[in-house]
């Protein structure tokens, strides 16, 4: 997994690539609470690059989610992939959480 | 039939499921359903690697038993404490975020990806098989 942060004016854009997994999700953690705890409450995340999710990604992602939502913050999620956007159908994230096509359109809602 | 025994330890985890998915990859299955092929392995090894030995160390071991054509049976082999998974009840998915709970969806998901999924107690043995 590699996750690339841009600050942008309307929140930071975190890119993830790779596996987002039992084994990865643990740095995945780290990285958004560093993001949060530098005051970041808005974050387009774009998964353009991501091609697995298992649960244990799915519970960081809504790990982050729970954290901005207390602090009046917000995610959304950008470009899923094939089997990414399957797992976030079949789980019921796809419903809970804001997600557009593109990096683009997303930023360009918030 | 092909057989992988490692140690129940996470960083074992990413070699069991390379085993699985080559196998799947020679049975012709396309890059998606290899990739469900994964997720449904990683959600019963780390469920394995994070409860069946609470107390001790032990192994996990996994078979590819023949199938039909197209089809590919995994068992997933421990020799830990009893546990059958899907005796655990399916979240709800209709929850809002507030109240998501992940608890047992790496079991929903299980049942999800696979044309068949049971489980059974053979000794000492729990015997988990999915079916692809």
């Amino acid at each position: 997994m590699e996750i690339r942060k841009q600050k942008t004016e309307k929140g930071v854009l975190v890119s993830v690539s790779g596996r987002l997994d039992a084994v990865t999700s643990p740095d995945f953690d780290k990285e958004m609470e560093g993001c949060i705890a530098g005051g970041e409450t808005v974050l387009v995340v774009d998964l353009q690059g991501l091609e697995y999710i298992s649960s244990a990604g799915l519970r960081s992602i809504l790990a982050v989610t729970k954290k901005l939502k207390a602090r009046n913050g917000k995610i959304v999620l950008a470009s899923l992939q094939s089997m990414v956007k399957e797992v976030f159908e079949i789980s019921g994230f796809s419903k809970i959480l804001p997600i557009f096509s593109s990096k683009e359109e997303a930023l360009s809602q918030l | 039939m092909e057989a992988l025994k490692k140690p129940a330890r996470m960083e074992h985890l990413e070699e069991m499921l390379a085993f699985v998915s080559t196998r799947a990859r020679e049975k012709g299955m396309g890059e998606k359903r290899i990739l469900e092929v994964e997720l449904a392995l990683e959600e019963s090894l780390v469920n394995i690697i994070h409860y069946a030995y609470p107390e001790k160390d032990g192994t996990v071991e996994i078979r590819c038993v023949p199938s039909g054509e197209g089809k590919l049976r995994i068992e997933i082999r421990d020799q830990g404490i009893p546990f059958d998974i899907f005796s655990m009840s399916a979240p709800d998915l209709n929850a809002a975020v507030e109240e998501r709970a992940v608890g047992g969806l790496g079991i929903y998901l299980i049942r999800q990806l696979t044309r068949a999924a049971e489980y059974r107690r053979e000794g000492r043995t729990n015997v988990l098989s999915l079916l692809f």
